[in-house]
């Protein structure tokens, strides 16, 4: 993979970030390095599972191997007495915990939590747990753990006969106008089904935990996208107050939305903890990371598009259908894309759940929005094909120049811009638009592209800033660095508010102990924290300043000034008049020790109830279209591929996306991950796929190696562009969404170039070879 | 994985000793051996480790061909300029296989006694049944998840598919593996899994592999390694075809031709049917493409495996004609 470009065109909107030119790489919007590379790529940074601790003990999770029934026995003898174990758990002997309020902060019921199961309702669920004085002695006696069971006939998948319809969601229905009779009417009318299979998130570091108890003082080291909610969950399930637990994740070896909750496994880890009186590490398998929590859910989408013979929509009909568990409920929301990416005077959005035995599915990078975009971004290709309009002239024909569904204007919406600056970049122009007339020997090349969107997802945010006697700054949130560079545009935020430069701030994250924040999901946590950051920071300078002017022993009390500019660490008046003094020497003439700064973005009138709720739940988030203004980051992808015409097997060769994602905070960060994104996407479109065995209900692809994720090879350039401008209605600094955006619209972009490449329509992700041989 | 005892091995006659013993392991560089340990697959009651054996990673080229260590490394075979350019499709066979790290770690040894990637093989705990594991239990894969199964060379007992890459090029050019005494074409050293799948390797107790030969010939030097596959690199073949030509002076008659196939049989597979069936032809396109089909004849699918077969003679045919482009 190689790097792309970064370009500005010279008379565009002001952008407040590095493009405009003038921004050092110190202040927001400057192009930093990730101040946490160093120790990533040398080993000194921890992660949660290799702390090491005095007197720690292993735990290993025994699964069921059946997908529906019930546990009829457990026979732990051989395991108890093999070498080294201290504790098998099970069902019958295992500490009874409360059940947690949920993350949407729905009161629990009162009823025991037990994460050990005795009704199998999935393949891969945890029955029982060895906990041992060392790993390999926990695998050994884990193996001798011997279940039985009353097998009951499972529901495999979305395709099992058994599945029925599903229950309806109402909640996810969207109407206006007269959908289905205006499609009947309809001059031109396409309808297909658009699938999309099981995905994983894979992230590097599997997932896993090290809990100990001190009295009734839990400290859990685990990777967590939610410190704060993660530890109202453990903290509800064993019934001690909230702050008798800490979670600590300063580093995160990837999420991708799978590391937001605390997931059975922990419970098993911290109640065995609690049971042994020692610590007890449990590291998830590689395998079990595909049961022991949920990846995205497998989807069914039928589109239908009514137009004129011009192409503009005139209806559109969409149902969706997502899996989930037995026992849990998971929505992914698939007519969130469908319903305000175009224009349209009728429209129908309905979607049902289908319970089959699996774990109840996750977030995974753009829960909803993904497949919702591969539905409709690929019928509204097939629909260009079908009228004979170039696919990008179609998309600005049926443009929405308003919210078609909250009938709000758009805060920004750059796509226009997008589509404008992807295309001259591409060469869009140059496109042949017959399928199959591109070619290069046995090579068929096609180009395409596709829209995404993600919705800006605002919350409250709370930091502490202090200025310390030495003159550095340093600041603490319990929000946390996945990767994606919380680190570094936070200390950008405090250097240039405070006026000290980066490598001056040192930013600690991740430690439930630290001023709050929500849960970092759904590309809100740049936009809530620099917010908050920005506010106590701020604060911090303030008092700082007030000192500096009204303390006696102030170097400028003589002076009389109304302010003072702190700049490079050091303090003088606005015209430079008076004394220059570095923080640091103020601060030991006024003999303080630091100053301290507490900021949120919080209501004023908020209540410590309200405060806890907005940290530990989502009850508390600003819907996107709340106000006078709907909310939202937009991207066009121009994707070219090149597909062997013999063995089917297709490469992408080039892609060029132009993204809005308002003002960014970094540009070199956002790129990162908006490319991590579209690499993301590439591996949806052509590789990832959780093979379930229909006998048994089981993943059978549980590895790295034959769950296929893209690797550097399957890669090329990737041009990414920007061509957001400063949103002041989705964050106090302007910026919107990021982190989720740049896989929405990746692989419709990459189907559609597979058709014009080949003339073949794949409407079943993922697009593998003998789909196209 | 169960307790093992560890022994490192001073000699080669010590570790074939040590070999000998019931439930013992050679170790080379692991990456086949501690894997199958974490699934379950494996259970060795001793390790024995080769890998401080002096003299068994050498690479020597003469002008009968090249012998090569059984503890040479992938990746330094594979980048060995008297392979590349006397055994090209050698190279480039490990050169496609696995990543990176592993071709770093891996031993050709090792390589040769790689076990087939069959997900039920790798999964004990969840699929008791496999007869290549627990001879008689049956087979979990035929009626279920059949993608990445065999069409050639199967039988009732077992579809697995032999998973590597080397292999397929040494069968081409008629390699053989050296068991100390006693040499072994590659050809018969892998076994078709017929009624006793839990038999790959024509190896016994006690018997260690310290080198593989292949002889020099002119249909070796011209020679490629084409594997196919969703994923570009670090994926087992779906098709591949290790192919290397001899052309008559005229430089477009085929004097000798060597055909095998991966990723789509339970053995390494020579295909000798399109090798007769295009020696002496001039070589073009269409007659290749149709010879070519040759190489699938006899191919059961069991459904999803069924691409397969339409795969593997595109491979063969895109690969013997790239050899013609070179002329
Ligand atoms: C994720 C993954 C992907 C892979 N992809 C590919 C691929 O695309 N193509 C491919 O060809 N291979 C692939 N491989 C397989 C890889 O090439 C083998 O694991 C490797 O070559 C084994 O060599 P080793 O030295 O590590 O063997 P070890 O693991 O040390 O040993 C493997 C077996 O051989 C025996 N053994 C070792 N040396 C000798 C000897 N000298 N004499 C007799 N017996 C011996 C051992 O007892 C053991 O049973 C992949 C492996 C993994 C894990
Ligand atoms: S195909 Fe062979 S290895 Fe796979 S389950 Fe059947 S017998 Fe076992």
């Amino acid at each position: 993979m190689t790097v792309h470009e970064f370009r500005t065109r010279p008379g565009d909107a002001k952008r407040g970030d590095a493009s405009d030119g003038a921004v050092l790489a110190d202040q927001v919007g400057g192009r930093l390095s990730r101040v946490d590379g160093p120790a990533k790529i040398t080993g000194a940074a921890k992660y949660a599972v290799e702390q090491r601790l005095e007197g720690l003990t292993h735990a290993v999770l025994v699964e069921s191997t059946i997908a529906a029934g019930r546990v009829r026995s457990i026979d732990t003898a051989a395991a108890e007495a093999s070498a080294g174990v201290l504790l098998v758990l099970t069902p019958d002997n295992i500490l009874p915990l409360r059940t947690a309020t949920d993350w949407l902060g729905t009161p629990p019921p009162d009823v025991a939590y037990c994460p050990l199961a005795r009704d199998i309702t999935f393949s891969g669920q945890h029955v029982a747990a060895v906990v041992a004085e060392s790993f390999e002695q926990a695998v050994a006696a884990a193996a001798l753990v011997k279940i039985a069971y009353d097998e009951a006939l499972a529901i495999v998948d979305l395709s099992d006969p058994k599945a029925g319809d599903g229950i309806p969601v109402d909640a996810m229905t969207k109407e206006w106008g007269e959908a289905e009779t205006a499609f009947a009417s309809a001059p031109v009318r396409i309808c297909n089904a658009y699938n999309t299979p099981r995905e994983y998130q894979a992230p590097m570091e599997p997932h896993g935990l090290i809990a100990k108890w001190q009295g009734d003082q839990l400290t859990v080291w685990e990777p967590s996208q939610w410190v704060d909610g993660m530890a109202r969950t453990y903290a509800e399930w064993f019934g001690v107050p909230f702050e008798n637990v800490r979670l600590v994740s300063p580093y995160i070896g990837g999420g991708f939305g799978s590391k937001a909750f605390a997931y059975g496994y922990g419970a098993v880890a911290a109640v065995a903890a609690k049971m042994l009186g020692r610590p007890v590490k449990l590291a998830v398998t590689r395998p079990q990371t595909f049961t022991a929590y949920g990846g995205r859910a497998a989807t069914r989408q039928t589109v239908a598009l009514g137009a004129d013979r011009d192409g503009k929509i005139q209806s559109i009909v969409h149902r969706g259908v997502n899996e989930t568990s037995v026992d849990g409920m998971w929505v992914e929301p698939l007519g969130s894309v469908t319903s305000v990416m175009y224009a349209t005077p009728n429209f129908s959005s309905r979607q049902n759940v289908v319970r089959v035995n699996t774990v109840v599915p996750g977030a995974l990078r753009a829960p909803g929005e993904n497949p919702s975009a591969f539905g409709i971004e690929s019928a509204i290709d097939e629909l260009a094909y079908e009228v004979g309009i170039d696919p990008l002239e179609i998309r600005l024909r049926n443009y929405a120049e308003q919210d078609p569904h909250a009938k709000k204007p758009w805060s920004t919406r750059q796509l226009r811009e997008a589509f404008a600056a992807g295309a001259e970049a591409f060469g869009w122009s140059k496109r042949s638009p017959e399928p199959r007339s591109m070619r290069d020997g046995n090579q068929l090349i096609g180009w395409g592209v596709a829209a995404g969107t993600y919705p800006v997802r605002r919350a409250y945010g709370e930091a502490v800033v202090r200025i310390l006697a030495g003159g550095s700054v340093e600041v603490e949130s319990s929000s946390i660095d996945m990767g994606q560079g919380t680190y570094t545009i936070l200390a950008q935020t405090a250097a240039e508010v405070v006026g000290v430069p980066a490598e001056n701030v040192v930013i600690k994250l991740g430690d439930s102990r630290y001023a709050r924040a929500g849960v970092t999901g759904g590309s809100r946590l740049a936009g809530v924290m620099t917010g908050a950051v920005h506010k106590a920071a701020s604060a911090a300078l303030d008092q700082l300043i007030g000192l500096a002017i009204s303390d006696p022993a102030s170097p400028f009390h003589a002076l009389q000034a109304n302010t003072l500019v702190v700049a490079d660490g050091r303090i003088a008046s606005p015209r430079g008049n008076g004394p220059e003094v570095s923080i640091a020497e103020l601060l030991r003439s006024v003999g303080r020790e630091h100053i301290e700064a507490k900021g949120d973005t919080m209501p004023a009138n908020s209540t410590v109830e309200d405060r806890y709720k907005n940290y530990t739940t989502i009850a508390m988030a600003l819907p996107h279209t709340e106000g006078d203004y709907s909310r939202y980051s937009w991207c066009a992808h121009f994707i070219e591929v090149r597909v062997d015409e013999d063995f089917g097997t297709v490469r992408v060769s080039r892609v060029v996306s132009a993204l809005d994602s308002g003002r960014l905070y970094n540009p070199k960060l956002a790129e990162s991950q908006w490319k991590g994104g579209i690499i993301m996407g590439i591996g949806q479109a052509l590789l990832e796929e959780g093979i379930v065995d229909r006998r048994y209900g089981r993943i059978v692809n549980n590895n790295l190696a034959d769950y296929l994720i893209a690797t550097n090879a399957d890669i090329p350039d990737i041009e990414v562009i920007s061509v957001g401008i400063p949103d002041p209605h989705s964050s106090v600094l302007g910026g919107k969404g990021v982190g989720e955006l740049g896989i929405v619209g990746v692989a419709p972009a990459i189907a559609n170039a597979v058709f014009h490449a080949t003339g073949k329509r794949v409407r079943d992700l993922p697009i593998t070879l003998e789909k196209l041989i | 994985m169960r307790d093992f005892s560890y022994l490192r091995a001073g000699s080669v006659d010590a570790a074939r000793e040590a070999a000998a013993l019931p439930g013992a392991m050679l170790l080379a560089g692991g990456t086949t051996l501690v894997d199958l340990a974490k699934c379950g697959v494996a259970e060795p009651e001793t390790v024995v480790d080769i890998t401080h054996l002096t003299g068994l990673d050498t690479i020597v080229i003469d002008d009968r061909g090249a012998t090569i260590g059984a503890l040479a490394r992938m990746s330094t075979v594979a980048d060995h300029a008297g392979i590349k350019s006397g055994f090209p499709a050698v190279s480039e066979a490990l050169w496609q296989a696995a990543s990176a790290q592993l071709r770093n770690m891996a031993t050709i040894g090792g390589n040769l006694m790689q076990r087939t990637r069959c997900p039920y093989f790798r999964d004990p705990s969840n699929f008791p049944v496999c007869n290549k594991r627990s001879p008689g239990s049956g087979c979990s894969a035929i009626g279920g998840v059949t993608r990445s199964h065999a069409v050639l060379g199967t039988s009732e007992a077992c579809i697995a598919t032999y998973p590597g890459d080397l292999a397929v090029a040494l069968v081409a050019f008629d390699a053989k593996v050296h068991l100390g005494d006693r040499q072994a074409a590659v050809d018969d050293f892998f076994l078709l899994p017929g009624a006793t799948p839990e038999r790959e390797h024509a190896i016994q107790p006690g018997e260690v592999i310290t080198a593989i030969s292949i002889p020099g010939t002119p249909a070796a030097r011209r020679s490629t390694y084409l594997k196919v596959r969703d994923r570009q690199s670090y994926e087992f073949a779906a098709a591949s075809a290790a192919v290397g030509v001899e052309f008559e002076a005229d430089g477009r008659t085929i004097r000798d031709l060597r055909v095998a196939l991966g990723g789509v049989a339970t053995k390494p597979w020579r295909a000798r049917a399109v090798e007769e069936a295009l020696k002496g032809k001039v070589l073009e396109p269409e007659v290749v493409r149709q010879a070519s089909l040759l190489a699938v004849e006899g191919a059961v699918d069991h459904g999803a495996n069924h691409y397969k077969i339409q795969l593997a003679p595109r491979v063969v045919a895109r690969a013997i004609l790239k050899m013609g482009e070179t002329a």
